[in-house]
């Protein structure tokens, strides 16, 4: 029992390690990790592996951005045009960005996957810019540009 | 909704190419070397401010545009660190203080190009299969019909009587086989004995595998080759031992060996060194791997679209790449994957063993500080050997600077430069040389022709109606005596750290620079797009010239990337300075002293486009007179339009 116990956590540490090793080599390594461990995946993926989980996280906080900013709409309506731009803005890292990302780290073409993953945090950067100032989206803006330089870096280690 | 600042008069002979609302003080570099570090460090924050402020958009580009030095950085892996340091400066510029920028309709259709090949929608990227054939030129490409990013690859086709006036064909290749269920890459076509093509191109297979695959014209007899046939026992080669499944693709034209045989090379990489493979074949269905490699260079990381081909030491024609001999050195050339740079070196070709040796190792394929084809945005890069008229021609894929949102809403993504010829600088024997085919002369309309002195510190408007479309050809003298200023003072010191990107761009004033031309410029110069020469004194006192270009200014959108680029070039004794110049809306090419160092932009100006589009000569030297002669063609579109009967 206790052998098991101690080769589970062998496995567990040297798992760990890969997402250790490459976290490291990132702008935010605790960001990094707590996306790669929050992720079934993450614990036997490789590099690209990573980068796929990373890219989904990208996926999921531009949807819920999106959900946000429609739900803006009524609640501001002061912001309409600054609204519209976002809205574009995130529609092309759903639509663009993630769909260009994920099938270029599956192929093996690793740097159209870093073109998509910087875009996204360039239409992150955009979409905040247009509030001058007062925008209601901050904390999800810089999530996004976070995990977008985490996800670059890990990108690059494919290059 | 662009913001609107206090600029300067186009007139004032202050500093005419500076405006208020940037940070920038108009710096000499005739000063004490702590100035000139002041005004380094200063023009470096402020391209970095810029550049950075969308983290380096297009990676490669934007590193080139801060600082070479990130480059080198990126491949000795410490990607991680640059980045955080672009990461903070961008969170400092976005302060919310600058306006994003909305892109509207009349913007975003004013930048699609009117003689450059352009798909009519969707994403395209490298060049694939340039021939000649049956009296048409061919070209390949690879091509996304769902979108404007990348993806969903098949190839695209076009023909054409001159490499200019482009028809649209119907798709070639698509992904219809289990190797290449995944996309139907990059490939090269040879001409057999016979006459006969064969085409070599990479598969992505059903399980993501990179594998080589042959194909040929269906129909030979077809000048217009519509129709291809996929040898039913693709692939024909897989990755070999070693080599990982993902790391093998965009085959080269085959050349003949002294056997007998073909030969082909195939790009790859081990851990961090690039290399080229390399296979021998009789039918291009088997082959036999060499033990040995073509070529490889350390730290390089991987060699995408590989090119190998002759040139002359001594014509001033192209060579069909199977030539070999005494009068002949051979070029590798790579893409860089990690950088985005095409680089190349010249060498001699061992046939016998397979090796080729490079002139000079210090600045070999993939070295940062190595020669490029083009300084600006270029890349994946193909030659191929014109038997028509001769010629060896370079393709070059060029993307785009902009976000991906403006590609989606303007419906395409990246053009291809125009076509160049391809000779070794016979009189330098260091470099290649690059110009414009030219059948492109043949879209010239107008002309205007200009001889001017122009004083330091100077900006003239060029009148010639429509600037959006232009052939620029220009001579520059600078004044004997002011040269002799710059020779003779001991307090100039020598400019060894001059570059283009840590120059400061077209505001930092010199004793002999810049000057040139500001395309692509609106009336009050709020944006504007200098092509311009740089004059140092370099060591031994001797002058060292510098080309470049400043997109920092093009457009008051902050979601593009505007580097300055741009090189030194070589300038021989008895040598005028000269530049071409090719503007074709969101595209400016840049050739100078006869295309010894070539740049080519992106730019996406919000204001100067369409009547408000302008040119002007400018002269930002504190010290020299210059006298510019040149002429300016006014631009006819290329019509490029899908084929149909009558184009026969």
């Amino acid at each position: 029992m206790k052998m098991i116990v101690m080769v589970m956590m062998m496995m567990m540490m040297s798992e760990g390690s890969m997402i250790d090793q490459t976290c490291k080599q990132t702008p935010d390594f605790n960001l990094c990790v707590s996306l790669l461990n929050s992720d079934p995946r993450g614990s036997s993926a490789d590099i690209s592996g990573l980068a796929l989980i990373l890219i989904d996280k990208i996926k999921v906080l531009a949807t819920k951005t999106l959900n946000e900013i429609n739900g803006l709409y009524k609640k501001r309506p002061e912001l309409k045009q600054a609204l519209d731009q976002c809205s574009r803005r995130y529609k092309t890292i759903l639509n663009a960005d993630v769909p260009e990302a994920i099938e270029a780290i599956s192929k093996g073409v690793p740097k159209f996957g870093e073109d998509g993953v910087i875009d996204a945090g360039v239409e992150a950067s955009v979409c905040e810019e247009g509030f001058q100032g007062k925008s209601p989206l901050t904390s999800l803006t810089k999530s996004m540009q976070n995990i977008s330089s985490v996800t670059r870096a890990v990108v690059r280690m494919l290059l | 909704m662009a913001s609107t600042e206090a600029l300067l008069p186009v007139t004032s002979r202050q500093d005419p190419l500076s405006e208020s609302r940037s940070d920038q003080i108009p710096e000499t570099r005739r000063k004490r070397p702590i100035k000139v570090h002041l005004a380094v460090c200063s023009g470096l924050l402020l391209i970095a401010l810029y550049v950075t402020l969308i983290v380096t958009h297009d990676g490669s580009t934007a590193q080139n545009g801060a600082k070479d030095e990130t480059s080198t950085e990126s491949r000795a892996r410490l990607a991680g660190v640059s980045e955080k340091s672009n990461d903070r400066v961008w969170r400092l510029s976005g302060d919310g203080k600058t306006e994003a920028f909305p892109w509207n309709n009349t913007m975003l259709s004013w930048q699609r190009t009117a003689f450059h090949f352009q798909p009519e929608k969707n994403w395209m990227n490298d060049p694939n299969g340039p021939l000649f054939y049956k009296g048409w030129y061919h070209f390949f490409y690879q091509y996304n019909p769902n979108a404007a990013v990348w993806g969903d690859i098949v190839w695209g086709h076009a023909v054409s009587k001159d490499l200019i006036h482009w028809l649209y064909l119907p798709l070639a290749m698509v992904p219809d086989k289990w190797y290449d269920a995944n996309g139907v890459w990059t490939g090269s076509a040879t001409f057999l004995d016979d006459g006969s093509i064969v085409m070599l191109y990479t598969g992505s297979t059903d399980k993501f595998v990179q594998v080589q695959n042959l194909a040929y014209p269906e129909d030979p007899s077809d000048p217009l080759l519509l129709k291809w046939t996929k040898f039913s026992g693709n692939p024909v080669l897989v990755p070999p031992p070693g080599i990982g499944a993902k790391d093998f693709r965009d085959p080269t034209t085959a050349w003949k060996t002294s056997s007998g045989k073909w030969r082909i090379t195939i790009g790859s990489k081990v851990n961090r060194t690039g290399i080229s493979l390399l296979y021998d074949t009789t039918d291009f269905k088997t082959y036999e791997k060499h033990e040995t490699l073509l070529h490889q260079v350390p730290n390089t990381g991987m060699w995408e679209c590989v090119d190998f081909y002759p040139v002359s030491k001594t014509k001033v024609n192209g060579l069909d790449t199977s030539v070999k001999g005494p009068d002949v050195k051979h070029i590798v050339k790579a893409s860089m994957d990690d950088t985005r740079i095409d680089h190349y070196a010249i060498g001699t070709y061992y046939d016998s063993n397979g090796t080729w040796v490079p002139d000079n190792p210090s600045i070999d394929v993939g070295i940062s500080t190595g020669l490029r084809y083009d300084y600006g945005k270029f890349y994946a890069s193909k030659t191929f050997y014109d038997q028509n008229k001769k010629r060896r021609i370079l393709w070059g894929w060029i993307g785009e600077s902009d976000s991906e949102a403006a590609d989606v809403q303007k419906g395409w993504s990246s053009v291809q430069g125009i076509p160049r010829t391809v000779v070794l600088d016979t009189k330098t024997g260091k470099n290649l040389v690059q110009w414009p085919v030219e059948e492109i002369e043949s879209l010239r309309l107008s002309n205007k022709k200009f001889h001017m002195k122009v004083g330091p510190g100077t900006v003239v408007p060029i009148d010639v109606g429509s600037a959006a479309q232009l052939d620029i050809e220009a001579e520059f003298k600078i004044k004997k005596e002011d040269l002799e200023i710059i020779f003779g003072e001991d307090s100039v010191e020598a400019d060894e750290e001059f570059s283009c990107q840590n120059g400061g761009g077209s505001t930092v004033r010199g004793a002999l620079g810049p000057f040139g031309f500001s395309v692509l410029a609106d009336q009050s110069l709020s944006e504007h797009t200098p092509v311009y020469f740089y004059v140092t004194k370099g060591k031994d006192s001797k002058l060292k010239t510098f080309f470049c270009t400043d997109t920092s200014r093009s457009t008051m959108a902050n979601d593009v990337v505007k580097p300055v680029y741009g090189s030194f070039v070589p300038v021989l004794k008895g040598e005028k300075l000269t530049m071409r110049i090719l503007v074709d809306h969101s595209i400016v090419e840049g050739f100078a002293q006869g295309g010894r160092t070539c740049i080519t932009s992106r730019v996406y100006p919000t204001k100067a486009i369409y009547g408000a589009t302008k040119l002007f000569l400018f002269n930002n030297a504190i010290d020299a007179t210059i006298t510019a002669s040149f002429k300016v063609w006014q631009m006819n579109s290329a019509f490029i339009h899908p084929y149909s009967a009558d184009d026969l």
